[in-house]
């Protein structure tokens, strides 16, 4: 690497620097001044009513407008990405999915007909399920037996650490580090991957793990997991030191076993914390990409949906069958979406 | 044993743990959740530590034994990191370039959305205005579309313009090279914006009115509330969403994958250790030290500020 290689991208680094210095100064510098031009202009008013050269305003009148004013140029740096960021994109995408691959032709329903009759998108299909399924259940009770067992441990705060560190490394990097677990030697050669090794160790033959359906997706989805345990622990852990004591100390007055205990006491009282935890494992896990991609790149019937719109869109250019699955996912995240709106407006009121 | 719980006679001579969770470990068996436990932890610990481990082994010990072989015949050198950052070859991984895009792509992906949010959570919250609760939760809801919805036409925005009915609004931007950061700023921060105005508008709403209306009424205005009063207030939130979304962006694949491109001028290292990982996936000695090249950073970050990043995720998840 020399010089000459990074300079025209830290001239770049530079302009993206200043560009946000203008943009964000600036903006605060205008509603600065552009109140004041407003202050001035209801200082006028003002004195004409005094004056008795003008009517009064109705009360509220001045102070409103100005408040909207405000409030557009706050917003306006969201609104205007959102909107070409996301809204709009949303809008195309559902329309190109009624459109041929090259966007030219409606075409009608075909491409969701085109999803639910060829075998391999039912298996893709069938793969996001298992992981949708698997994935929250398996990392939320993960995170909730660790959560329970450290409490006011010894080291609570390291053995916290340790499960959480996950939550750090990239899905690619989780992807290296697992494929090396996984990785496979010759019978008569010594194994370089833990998992056959261990495998060896108890007497059986090495194997090669990622090449056998349904076993490879069940070993894909244990990388999730693993990267998605710490989190489901830490939301659980909070919310188990939030319940209040004298919930416990009646309870264990009542005399109650340690099931009934956790049963009745704890789980009803971590519920809203739970079902955050769950929402956010499973719309993490609908669109999970990268692990596939680095691990197997969707071979050995491997593949989930967000994968396959990957390939379809920008790898065979067939954007009409890459925004049909787009839009699957979508319809799939929509019922959350109104959860999650419910929840919060009862929050809110509650 | 002094204890502060009261206990009846003859019940318990005990110290009682004062938490559920402590009760249940207490009733199960207590060795058998040590033994749990201390599972879990090694189950979640060795798979880093073995890629950590053959890193820092000659390519010819990581290829032909296991890492675990290290503790009885240990060999350590660093010439698989000096191969894979700076190695001349193309079959190495010349990591050190693509470890420069990470950072250029990572800086302004984290600056602008989290000024952006600011503001408009600052608007969402203290400014009265018609329609506000509407705004918010439409922006709320954006949170959960998925990228994949947005990412054919906003490629198509950059790469062909926007036109209506065959009068060309915006022309295409033609990015070349080093340009093409530029898209990849402008996907990540479009993309972050939900959730950062969701997560900032959870602390900001919940400053105390009575300061903000003390401020009115000294005739301060909003910006000025905002840069004096609100920001100072939110620097905890702001670190927060600064450390969310520097892993999210310098973590991600999908979104460089699109709008970076492969190429050595913009892609960041994911990119290139996705490459790596496809085309020599078997060349260890490259594929664990160039995996931990690209986790040390969020490492750090993640370590030295872990308690941001929890109160972040608490705030975040929970009271939402």
């Amino acid at each position: 690497m020399d010089f000459a290689d990074i300079s025209p991208k830290l001239t770049m680094l530079v302009y993206g620097l200043v560009a946000f210095a203008v943009v964000v100064g600036g903006l605060l510098l205008l509603l600065d001044v552009v109140p004041t031009y407003f202050a001035r202009r209801r200082e006028r008013q003002l004195l004409a009513v005094a004056a008795g050269d003008a009517p009064a305003p109705p009360a509220g009148y001045v102070r409103k407008p100005r408040e909207f004013g405000y409030a557009i140029f706050f917003l306006l740096p969201v609104i205007v990405l959102l909107l070409i960021g996301l809204v709009v994109p949303v809008i195309r995408t559902l329309l190109l999915s009624l459109k041929s691959g090259d966007g030219t032709e409606w075409v009608g329903l075909d491409n969701y007909g085109w999803m639910f009759s060829n075998s391999d998108i039912l298996g893709v299909l069938w793969n996001s399920l298992l992981w949708v399924v698997l994935v929250p259940l398996v990392a939320t009770s993960v995170g909730l037996l660790y959560a329970v067992m450290v409490d006011r441990a010894r080291f609570e705060a390291v053995a916290k650490s340790l499960i959480f560190l996950p939550m750090a490394i990239s899905f690619v990097g989780a992807s290296i580090i697992w494929r090396f677990v996984y990785a496979y030697r010759g019978e008569e050669q010594d194994q370089i991957g833990l998992l056959n090794q261990i495998v060896v160790w108890l007497g059986g033959t090495p194997k090669q793990w990622l090449l056998d359906s349904p076993l490879n997706t069940l070993l894909l989805i244990v990388v999730m997991v693993w990267i998605q345990a710490g989190f489901a622990m830490v939301i659980l852990s909070a919310a188990i030191k939030a319940i209040p004591g004298d919930i416990v100390e009646a309870a264990r007055l009542d005399g109650v076993t340690a099931w009934q205990m956790f049963w009745r006491i704890t789980l009803p009282s971590i519920r809203p914390a739970l079902i955050v935890v769950i929402v956010a494992i499973t719309v993490a896990t609908m669109k999970i990409f990268d692990i596939v991609r680095t691990m197997t790149n969707g071979n050995y019937d491997t593949n989930v949906i967000a994968l396959e719109m990957y390939n379809q869109a920008f790898r065979y250019q067939e954007t009409g069958q890459g925004s049909a699955l787009a839009v699957f996912l979508f319809i799939l995240v929509i019922p959350i979406v109104v959860f999650q709106i419910r929840n919060l407006r009862q929050q809110r009121e509650g | 044993m002094a204890t502060t719980t009261p206990v009846l006679p003859g019940v318990t001579a005990e110290p009682l743990p004062k938490t559920v969770a402590g009760r249940v470990r207490k009733r199960l068996n207590t060795r058998m959740a040590t033994v749990i436990s201390i599972l879990i932890a090694v189950l979640w610990t060795v798979p880093t530590f073995g890629l950590f481990i053959s890193s820092l082994r000659p390519e010819q010990a990581i290829k032909t034994t296991g890492w675990w072989t290290f503790f009885s015949d240990p060999k350590l050198t660093l010439e698989n990191y000096n191969e894979v950052l700076f190695g001349q070859s193309a079959s190495s991984g010349q990591l050190a370039n693509y470890f420069v895009n990470s950072l250029v792509i990572t800086i302004p992906s984290v600056l602008f959305p989290v000024a952006f949010a600011a503001m408009a959570a600052y608007a969402l919250s203290w400014i009265q205005f018609r329609g506000r609760e509407w705004v918010y939760i439409g922006i709320f809801a954006l949170q959960i579309v998925p990228l994949q919805m947005a990412l054919v036409p906003l490629l198509s925005f950059f790469s062909r313009g926007v036109s209506l009915g065959g009068i060309t609004l915006m022309p295409a931007w033609q990015l070349e090279d080093e340009q093409k950061f530029i898209q990849v700023w402008f996907a990540h921060t479009c993309f972050a914006l939900p959730f950062a105005v969701f997560l900032l508008h959870n602390f900001v709403s919940q400053l105390p009115g009575e300061l903000m209306e003390a401020a009115r009424v000294d005739g301060a205005s909003h910006p000025k509330i905002f840069r004096t009063i609100v920001l100072p207030l939110i620097t905890p939130a702001l670190a927060s969403l600064t450390i969310f979304q520097f892993l999210w962006v310098w973590n991600d694949l999908l979104v460089a994958l699109i709008f970076a491109g492969g190429g050595d001028e913009t892609a960041p290292l994911t990119v290139r250790l996705a490459e790596l990982a496809g085309t020599r996936g078997n060349e260890w000695q490259r594929l664990t030290s160039g995996a931990f090249v690209s986790i040390v950073i969020p490492l750090i970050v993640f370590l030295s500020l872990q308690r941001y990043f929890v109160r972040g995720l608490l705030t975040g998840s929970v009271k939402g």
